[in-house]
């Protein structure tokens, strides 16, 4: 898409404007108090980015006792709150949180508003997520230790035979979800009233739409975790039988509501990386993005099916065989829109004139791994392949294809690729491809050795392991070690970049088209104040 | 270059509310996090003042918070386009209320129309029911528990009946007071809304009694079993959503009281009411399936 912008002041008086509301307040009430949306996205991210590490870590312990058969490091209690809890921050606290500080630092330039609809809400949204991990990770201190049900806390793991500290896990999740909710509220709303004159609907940048749509999917599912954490509670606190077949209830209840929940969750972190992806594309492809209406269709019918798939999750668990049936179909449907966007993407990259740069790099990677991750996730969704594969380490390599080489990727590539926006100075690039290097092959040596030893039967989530696995286990555990020492030179860079470098033009990209590269480099404390018009 | 104008869009300067709404709502989650596994565990913590140290917060806060906005509002840095945006944030809040309402309602379909007939032998779960607990019978209301746990069904006859009534007249009586604030006809408004406080204040009141009664006469409790659970915090959370919407109805009032809204300005008057219609229809719906069916 193409826009193309006429200024509606004269130019001195809108740089006079920009001279007169450029002033930053100083000191932390500047972040403690600020409505802007570009502060704000600041601080979602450089919080997504210590949560990244904080999670991190817990999965180098995970490796770490993972290196060699038998019990070497850690109990296996305390192996079982590590895969919980870095289940829980990478969701929750770096994908979730990176995707809404893109968010709030795009979404307004790209539709030329003057900030989020919401300025005040906004900054609620981000006040409560370092509140809400810190009571988490607290209650790992707690006598009898954190959360050790995995991230999914299946009852009667969570209420039955789970801990103390389940409640302050239960409240956690509780305000984390009021933050989700308000920022996704703020984002419909902003792009349903905010967008410029002449922004249009189909002329809205890609990003954009499926952030709409992923706001969507957050408003419908984030109320109904919220509803199963209660109904946790109330299970283990306060007697009641949800969950417990003796009164009446059923454990597979719970994993039906929280699969309702739990697979919109994972769209929820995928479609804006499909929306990154679409950006930077045709950016380097020189090219416009091929089929962009079907992109958004494509997007949107990925959206409304994830509502009808949860049950794949629980194949193994029991169902009527016409549900299992009409679950199996359903996901394999899946597989037809998000091929849509593979091939629009690859579509848009034939015979463009292309160049390589760091967030291309990640890009093109993010397809051909994404993709991958995909593929593994159609195997899965074959039923009876399923009574093989689940609860294996093949679904663990299926799902980290999808999140650390898709959204995790994607998260890294939208950072390079805006980073010049944002700070006014480009990056390293020879660091930048440092980093994608040793990012790309140690995150395959991770990875992808994962499928080969889930296929074998090595079940997830269980601190040892059959000797016949050691060799693979070695080999994967090296290539987690070298993909978290990978991401410290993502660190330089950022800071690096923060601090000085060459001085980026407006447009940064030569390719770039959209209304944020036509404000300077760095943008400006506030934004189109004064909408532009789109022609 | 152009000579349309534009209505420039409020973006409020910085404001101390949103942080200190955070800490509120971290002495509420941690609060309860603790003040629930001491309950559990029989002992005293900081647990319950925290709780309410919070909640004292979250009140301080909302009320700073909408103090700034009346203010903004009332000198008319508000465009149509803000007005919108407010609208629309309401909106969307409302879905998500609804969705979550959706978990127990979805809830009690599942543990009603599945689990209760597997636990009875249906679809190929004989041996379920044969080796677990051959004596269940699968009728719903879940009058004794697959464990032996015996309870009374509530009646949708009687008080609930009345509440019913009761909470329809109060939405009619808010949308009389809609009419009144948009015709100017304040007396009607002042009326119409204090009938609503009224019958919200009376549907809790005779809430509570239910729940006496039912703890007291039935022996319906929390833990009696999926037909208490479901009954308890689907009727719970409805009640606590009629206070909150009386609550905030009380502020309108106060607001009406001081000469507040206009006949075309009056989003925080549209709102609580939209959010009182909104509990009307879930508590239809739950007289509907809870009681009734």
């Amino acid at each position: 898409m193409s826009v193309v912008i006429t200024e509606p002041n004269d130019h001195e008086q809108h740089d006079h404007e920009h001279e007169h509301h450029d002033h930053k307040p100083a000191g932390i009430k500047r972040w403690l108090y600020t409505t802007n949306h570009k502060d704000i996205g600041t601080m979602y991210l450089v919080f997504a980015l210590i949560m990244f590490f904080i999670g991190g870590a817990m999965a180098m312990v995970i490796r770490l006792e993972l290196f060699q058969p038998g019990m070497q490091f850690v109990e296996p209690h305390f192996f079982n709150q590590m895969t919980t809890v870095h289940g829980l921050i990478m969701v929750f606290g770096a994908v979730m949180p990176a995707f809404t500080g893109l968010a709030n630092w795009m979404i307004p330039m790209m539709i030329g508003a003057p900030d989020m609809a919401l300025p005040r809400m906004n900054n609620w949204s981000f006040w409560i997520l370092p509140f809400a991990f810190l009571i988490l990770l607290l209650s790992l201190f707690m006598p009898g230790g954190g959360p050790s049900f995995g991230w999914t806390f299946y009852a009667p793991l969570s209420t039955t035979y789970s801990g103390d500290s389940t409640a302050l896990f239960v409240f956690s999740v509780h305000i984390m979800g009021i933050s989700s909710i308000m920022g996704a509220i703020n984002v419909i709303v902003t792009i349903w009233n905010m967008r410029a004159p002449g922004m249009t609907w189909m002329k809205m940048p890609l990003f954009v739409w499926t952030w709409f749509i992923t706001a969507f999917l957050l408003i419908m599912v984030m109320p109904v975790l919220a509803g199963v954490v209660t109904m946790v509670l109330t299970d283990k606190y306060f007697g009641t039988s949800f969950f417990d077949a003796a009164g009446g209830g059923d454990p597979v209840l719970f994993q039906h509501i929280f699969w309702f929940f739990g697979h919109p969750e994972v769209y929820i972190m995928i479609l804006p990386a499909f929306g990154i992806v679409s950006a930077i594309i045709p950016t380097f492809a020189r090219k416009r993005l091929f089929g962009y209406a079907s992109m958004v269709y494509a997007t949107a019918s990925i959206a409304i099916l994830s509502f009808l798939v949860w049950a794949h999750h629980m194949f193994t668990t029991g169902m009527p065989v016409f549900a299992t049936l009409f679950f199996m179909y359903a996901t394999m449907l899946i597989a037809v829109p998000t091929g849509v966007k593979v091939f629009n993407w690859v579509a848009t990259m034939w015979r463009g004139a292309m160049t390589f740069e760091v967030p291309m790099m990640f890009a093109l990677a993010f397809i051909v791994l994404f993709t991958i991750g995909g593929f593994s996730g159609l195997m899965l969704a074959i039923t009876p392949a399923d009574f093989q594969y689940h609860d294996t380490y093949f679904v663990v390599a299926h799902f980290h294809y999808v999140l650390v080489t898709g959204a995790i990727f994607s998260i890294v590539a939208a950072v390079y690729y805006w980073l010049p926006k944002w700070t006014g100075n480009m990056y390293d690039e020879t660091l930048g491809q440092w980093h994608f290097w040793c990012s790309l092959i140690s995150v395959n040596m991770l990875f992808f050795p994962m499928h080969f030893v889930g296929l074998a039967g090595m079940p997830r989530r269980i601190p040892d392991y059959a000797l016949q696995f050691a060799d693979f286990n070695a080999f994967i555990s090296i290539g987690g070690f070298l993909f978290g020492l990978s991401q410290l030179i993502f660190v330089w860079v950022l800071i690096k970049c923060a601090r000085g470098g060459v001085k980026a033009t407006d447009q940064v990209w030569e390719g770039a088209e959209g209304l944020e590269w036509e404000v300077p480099s760095p943008a400006p404390y506030h934004t189109f104040e004064t909408p532009p018009v789109i022609k | 270059m152009t000579t349309k104008t534009y209505e420039k869009y409020y973006v409020p300067a910085q404001s101390p509310w949103p942080i200190v709404g955070a800490i509120a709502l971290f002495c509420i989650a941690f609060g309860a996090g603790h003040f629930v596994i001491d309950i559990s565990k029989q002992q005293s913590g900081f647990g319950g003042y925290l709780l309410l140290a919070g909640f004292a917060i979250l009140v301080f806060m909302l009320v700073g918070w909408f103090r700034n906005v009346i203010d903004e509002s009332m000198s008319g840095l508000y465009s149509n386009q803000m007005d919108r945006s407010f609208r629309q944030g309401m909106s969307w809040f409302i879905v998500s209320e609804v969705m979550f309402f959706m978990a127990f309602f979805g809830a009690l379909f599942y543990g009603r129309m599945i689990a209760m007939q597997w636990l009875g032998g249906s679809s190929n779960n004989a041996m379920t029911f044969e080796l677990l607990w051959p004596n269940f019978e699968p009728v719903w209301p879940l009058v004794k528990t697959p464990g032996g746990i015996e309870t009374q069904a509530m009646p949708w006859t009687g008080l609930p009946l009345i509440n019913t009534a009761i909470l329809v007249i109060s939405s009619v009586t808010l949308h009389f007071a809609h009419t009144g604030l948009e015709q100017q006809k304040r007396g009607q408004l002042k009326l119409m809304l204090l009938l609503t406080l009224l019958l919200g204040a009376t549907f809790l009141g005779l809430q509570v009694y239910e729940y006496i009664h039912a703890y007291r006469d039935l022996g319906l409790r929390l833990d009696s079993g999926f037909y208490g659970n479901t009954f308890f915090l689907l009727t719970g959370f409805h009640g606590l959503h009629v206070t909150l919407g009386a609550i905030i109805l009380l502020f309108v009032f106060f607001r009406v009281l001081k000469g507040h809204f206009t006949p075309e300005k009056h989003f925080a008057f549209q709102a609580a009411a939209w959010y009182w219609h909104f509990v009307d229809v879930v508590w239809i719906c739950l007289f509907v399936i809870v009681y009734i069916l």
